[in-house]
């Protein structure tokens, strides 16, 4: 493998990382909150998280593209904090691909939240453990499996993501290009050999990923 | 002494209103006794801070206000060890994961050992079991043990035993009778069953459509005539006495209730032993005279200290022995025909008399 290629497989895999960080470290609490109300505004926030569902990337993209401009909120304030632009930045490919893959994260945690026997956390509150506690000692352990579909979707979906990072990444090999868009560039400039090696590659890695899914919730399921 | 001060109000909808004041015994086993829909859970979830009564109620424990005045402490602050009716067990702990959870959390450090709590309640060969291993009753003392080992203040048990049936609800009455005696901590017991009742408080609640009927020591109560407890056919005396002697050739055994002694089918508690006694009121008759030729053998003079009516052709009526009192339902006629009124010696036969079981020795 050329050391292009080794490049374009790095920041995938570091894009897919911290996107995937992210995404529980936001998607857990907005997850449980969700599981544990049933007004209008919470059905409103439902429908905002699953939008990219059922939206074109590019509609996602193309918004993004005009908040992270030099002279848009968004772009002015991050400029303000970090001192570097956010358009066609890596930062801005994670937070276009967190919002890309919240749902993919949202919807496993909090059917599994919604699932949780609540008399189970009361006996454990009568017993001394804190919301925190409570969460740390009875709701992980008995939701890890989610968690771990919810952190592999969310890795892996991002991995599969196109519209969105080309739209706000730029293709910049080394700093914003990813497989995805690699791939793309490969077969407009006609190198069909390296599309394919990418294009195979990702069909593998996708297909093992969600073969081991299916197999640790059927092992489950027949326990 | 009083442990805890209630001064509680909860209305939800129209269906269900409470409304009651009372302050509970820092020692014994207090029981919330009434029939379903009385109320029962909710106070005990109002103690242990699962619910919060509306604004204007008051739960205090000793100088410590749980809440009212602008205060609400959260449950996992209040050290109330609490037992559900159904286990409520982590089913990714094992029963010794599950002990050991409370155990690490623990309220105060409690005056016994985890060693005699496994002993209490029978643990030591199911540690390594997963809940869903267990039968109900033996998930039922994994909890009380659970419960005990979070070092509580006051543990409290709403209907522990009403999941479970007849056989396995005995050895677990058993234990509760033992743990109320050894554990120094002060119990509060929700059940709608009048023997698990008579056999563990000492103090009963009576609860009646989301108010407070009565409440007194059980033994005192279960001998008044104006309660739930004396309603027609259940009503029943409590007494308390000491085992004194085995006629082994007729199978019985004599128990000594204030001086007096009354004859029982045999068992084998040792002489001495303090023993409880339930003597339901329609086993009870009057005479007017000591028969000499009947062929019932408990013949307890007694004072008559009060009559009320108990359906329609019945009276029930309240005899002091001399500080415990028994009930007897007789027929309106018969009280008429015999003229009785309080303050009558009289001779109370009584028909049969059972012992309530008593822990483990």
């Amino acid at each position: 493998m050329d050391e292009a290629l080794l490049t374009v497989i790095w920041v995938t895999l570091k894009l897919a990382g911290v996107t995937t960080f992210w995404l529980l470290l936001l998607g857990t609490p907005l997850a449980w909150w969700l599981s544990r109300q049933h007004s209008r505004f919470g059905a409103a926030i439902e429908a905002v998280v699953a939008l990219p569902l059922v939206l074109p990337p590019t509609v996602l993209g193309f918004y993004l593209l005009i908040a992270m401009a030099p002279d848009a909120a968004l772009g002015q304030t991050w400029e303000r904090l970090s001192g570097e632009r956010l358009a066609f930045s890596f930062p801005a490919l994670v937070i276009g691909s967190v919002l890309y893959s919240l749902p993919f994260v949202v919807q496993p945690l909090q059917a599994a939240f919604s699932q949780l026997p609540k008399p189970l956390l009361e006996a454990a509150a009568t017993l001394g453990a804190n919301p925190i506690d409570q969460f740390r000692s009875v709701v992980l352990p008995l939701t890890r499996r989610s968690f771990v579909l919810a952190g592999s979707l969310g890795f892996a979906h991002t991995v599969g993501e196109f519209g969105v990072v080309l739209m706000i990444g730029g293709n910049i090999p080394g700093e914003t290009q990813v497989l995805s868009t690699a791939l793309y560039d490969r077969v407009e400039s006609l190198q069909f050999d390296q599309a394919h090696q990418m294009a195979a590659g990702l069909v593998v890695f996708s297909l093992v990923l969600l073969y081991a899914l299916y197999r640790s919730n059927g092992w489950r399921l027949s326990r | 002494m009083n442990l805890l001060h209630l001064d509680l109000r909860v209305q939800r909808g129209d269906n269900f209103s409470l409304k009651l004041s009372c302050e509970l015994s820092s020692t014994g086993v207090t029981a919330l006794y009434g029939p379903s829909g009385s109320g029962k859970t909710t106070v005990l979830s109002c103690v242990n801070g699962l619910l919060n009564p509306d604004a204007g109620s008051r739960i205090a424990l000793a100088e410590e206000v749980w809440f009212g005045n602008g205060t609400c402490t959260p449950p996992w602050r209040r050290g109330v060890g609490t037992v559900f009716q159904d286990a409520r067990l982590f089913p990714h702990l094992s029963v010794d994961g599950n002990l050991s959870y409370a155990e690490r959390r623990q309220f105060r450090a409690p005056p016994y050992s985890r060693e005699q709590v496994e002993q209490w309640l029978d643990l030591h060969a199911l540690l390594n079991h997963f809940p869903h291993q267990l039968s109900a009753g033996q998930a039922q003392r994994v909890a009380i043990g659970r419960a005990l080992l979070s070092g509580p203040r006051l543990l409290a048990l709403d209907e522990p035993l009403a999941n479970l049936d007849r056989a396995a609800r005995q050895p677990i009455l058993g234990a509760l009778q033992h743990i109320a005696r050894e554990s120094e901590v002060p119990i509060l017991y929700v059940s709608h069953e009048i023997e698990e009742v008579t056999r563990l408080a000492d103090d009963l609640l009576l609860l009646r459509a989301g108010t407070l009927e009565a409440h007194g020591p059980l033994l005192e109560l279960c001998g008044r005539l104006d309660t739930a407890l004396s309603e027609e056919e259940q009503a029943a005396a409590v007494l308390e006495g000491e085992v004194t002697e085995h006629e082994a050739e007729f199978g019985l055994s004599t128990l000594t209730i204030d001086g007096q002694v009354l004859y029982l089918a045999a068992d084998n508690n040792p002489e001495g032993l303090r023993r409880r006694v339930r003597i339901p009121a329609r086993d009870v008759s009057i005479c007017r005279s000591r028969p000499t030729d009947s062929s019932i053998l408990n013949i307890l003079p007694a004072t008559l200290v009060e009559m009320a009516p108990s359906g329609g052709a019945h009276m029930l009526l309240r005899l002091r022995l001399t500080e415990q009192h028994l009930l007897a339902r007789i027929t309106r006629k018969s009280a008429a025909q015999l003229q009785l009124v309080p303050g009558d010696q009289v001779f109370a036969q009584v028909k049969s008399a059972a012992l309530l079981p008593g822990d483990r020795l």
